[in-house]
């Protein structure tokens, strides 16, 4: 599958509500093992793009997983296709357990004899990834009474149990204490060395830590890409955070953008 | 012990209490009469267990569940009419209010085996047309709900409307006999009594194993969270349709068993009101759980036809009552209860006690 490096590419994608450009002519393209982060003010349209991507919102342009043309897919087709996604509230099936969780995350391939019959033994694929995201110890509580940030690493888990290539994820340490989030940074980077990762967030702190590449969109345009300390030092990406672009550099604009 | 009896103990004693009761306690403490009315619940509670997988486990409020109630009910009249009438024959009220021919669209009911086949067959295909029409949409909620409920009408209104084809408001009724059994016969009606008994206990079982199986697990997912299921690579309406057919075929079943122990069927057994009936049943039993729907729509139709009789006006007011009871403080129903009871902290329920010390 991996032979190759895969990639997403997007170019020029539009999505338009009720006359409102939400996304105005998106380009970017995020390499497998680039960690990407998603930047921007509210508003920038970082959500709606993610949407986009995975169907939820109707695109126009083109959005291209490696060869195959994502656009005009419906949603469970482009899951099917390797893309995953998480959303900023954690959606996990509360009154299942964690197990149960990445038991149907894992299955969507099962025909029906399988699916109509119980459980067996626990598949391989699942206990390694409980062992990657850390919660072996809790594969039989239900997921409503995880803590939020255990529910965050659940819905990671629920991507990479059945392999996604592609990890999309909104805001994934929002609410999180700092312990956590370095441990999800470092969960990140682990799995997404031979992923395609882009991750959505307005925690400057974690971007700077844990970002490879920083793609800033404002009013659904891309204003600026690159490294974090290109983005950190672009006066485009100064006056969007600050209102006006600074005279006198770097430590005021660290602060505007933390 | 085996392992599946250490671990489903519980349930096992509960499809045993279940048998011992309709198979050895029922028969042997209630007249021809009564046994004859308790048959007619347990058709009922078939299609609450059917309810009870749409509703409880699948989150598919369904208010029509009367129709394929009626579906069922009045493919296996039409057969019996035509059964009574002879080969050849004219059933009797078509000679009365119709132009004394049988229509084509009743002729494939005069074979037994076309019969057996249809009353599951047309209710599961009318509600997967149905279902995956709506549920591909993404109409659920309260929209679902007005939906089913429209259908049921629409259904009851259509058959007073065909008073030559299918009796009108009489219904079909007046029925002699059964697949050739004499239904004057206490023995036959004992036996009926069985079969609708064995078939409930068969729903129940599958109802059982549709629960324990990953499609259950997943029928829950959706129900909860039926966008994050999509974006795990499923299809959302074709797990909810699934459960809508197999519910539909459970009501079918129902209302077929239902025609020849009650003796008729009309637009008042399939139409809003029966419809909403089903669901009160369930709702009392507790929705999600595997018994509750089916002890929940034999207690409150126990309930109506006792009360009535002593209290004729009465009984809308008690069913309001309850209903609202339950809905108020027991919202999973009387089921729920006795898990209040236990209170014995299960692992799955348990808050999560210690960070985990994990490879994060």
């Amino acid at each position: 599958m991996s032979m190759t490096a895969d990639y997403l590419e997007l170019s020029d994608v539009r999505v338009e509500f009720d006359g409102f450009r939400a996304v105005d002519g998106v380009s970017l393209t995020v390499l497998q093992g680039d960690l990407r982060f998603l930047i921007g003010p509210n508003g920038a349209g970082k959500t709606t793009l993610v949407d986009a991507i995975t169907g939820l919102a109707r695109a126009a342009g083109s959005i291209r997983f490696g060869r195959t043309e994502l656009l005009g897919r419906k949603a469970h087709r482009i899951a099917r296709l390797g893309v995953g996604r998480t959303f900023q509230t954690a959606s996990v099936f509360e009154d299942l357990s964690v197990l149960q969780n990445l038991d149907i995350a894992a299955g969507a391939e099962r025909g029906p004899v399988t699916m109509l019959r119980a459980r067996g033994r626990t598949p391989e694929r699942i206990d390694e990834t409980l062992e990657t995201v850390g919660l072996t110890a809790h594969r039989d509580l239900k997921a409503g009474t995880l803590s939020h940030g255990q529910k965050q690493w659940l819905e990671i888990g629920m991507l990479l149990v059945r392999d996604a290539r592609v990890l999309l994820l909104d805001e994934p340490v929002a609410g999180m204490s700092g312990e956590e989030r370095t441990r999800t940074g470092e969960l990140l980077r682990r799995v997404g060395a031979d992923r395609t990762v882009v991750v959505v967030e307005h925690d400057m702190d974690f971007m700077r830590s844990f970002a490879d590449s920083v793609t800033v969109l404002h009013a659904g345009s891309v204003l600026s890409e690159g490294s974090v300390a290109e983005v950190q030092s672009d006066p485009r990406v100064q006056e969007v955070y600050l209102g006006t672009a600074p005279t006198d550099a770097a430590n005021d604009s660290d602060e505007a953008v933390a | 012990m085996t392992p599946i009896v250490r671990r489903h103990g519980a349930t096992l004693a509960g499809f045993a209490a279940v048998a011992v009761a309709l198979f050895a306690v029922a028969p042997s403490v209630l007249s021809t009469f009564r046994l004859s009315l308790l048959g007619q619940f347990v058709c009922f509670a078939m299609v609450a267990v059917g309810i009870g997988l749409a509703w409880g486990r699948g989150g598919m409020l369904t208010l029509g569940q009367g129709v394929y109630f009626g579906l069922g009910a009045y493919v296996m009249a039409m057969h019996m009419k035509l059964d009574d009438a002879g080969p050849g024959g004219v059933p009797d009220f078509m000679q009365l209010y119709g132009n004394g021919e049988v229509p084509l669209w009743w002729e494939p009911f005069r074979s037994p085996v076309i019969t057996l086949v249809a009353v599951a067959a047309i209710p599961a295909a009318v509600a997967f047309v149905l279902g995956w029409a709506i549920f591909r949409r993404g109409v659920r909620g309260a929209y679902f709900a007005i939906l089913s409920q429209a259908l049921a009408a629409a259904f009851a209104i259509l058959l007073i409307g065909q008073q030559a084809t299918t009796g009108g408001t009489n219904g079909l009724n007046g029925f002699r006999s059964f697949f050739g059994y004499d239904l004057f016969d206490p023995v036959n009606k004992r036996m009926l009594f069985f079969i609708a008994s064995g078939a409930l206990l068969l729903m129940l079982l599958a109802a059982w194993q549709l629960y324990r199986s990953r499609y259950g697990e997943l029928l829950v997912a959706v129900r909860d969270q039926e966008q994050r299921v999509r974006f795990l690579g499923y299809d959302p309406a074709l797990v909810k349709t699934v459960a809508y057919v197999i519910a539909a075929v459970m009501a079918g079943i129902g209302g077929a068993l239902f025609v020849p122990i009650a003796g008729i069927v009309s637009p008042d057994d399939v139409g809003v009101v029966p419809s909403i009936g089903f669901l009160i049943g369930v709702a009392i039993g507790g929705r999600a759980t595997l018994f509750g729907p089916a002890l929940g729509a034999l207690i409150v139709a126990w309930a109506e036809t006792s009360l009535s009789e002593s209290f004729p006006s009465m009984w809308t007011y008690f069913q309001g009552v309850l209903f609202v009871v339950v809905v108020a403080f027991l919202p999973r129903g009387f089921a729920s209860v006795s898990a209040l009871w236990r209170r014995r902290p299960t692992p799955a329920t348990e808050p999560a006690p210690q960070r985990q010390e994990a490879t994060v």
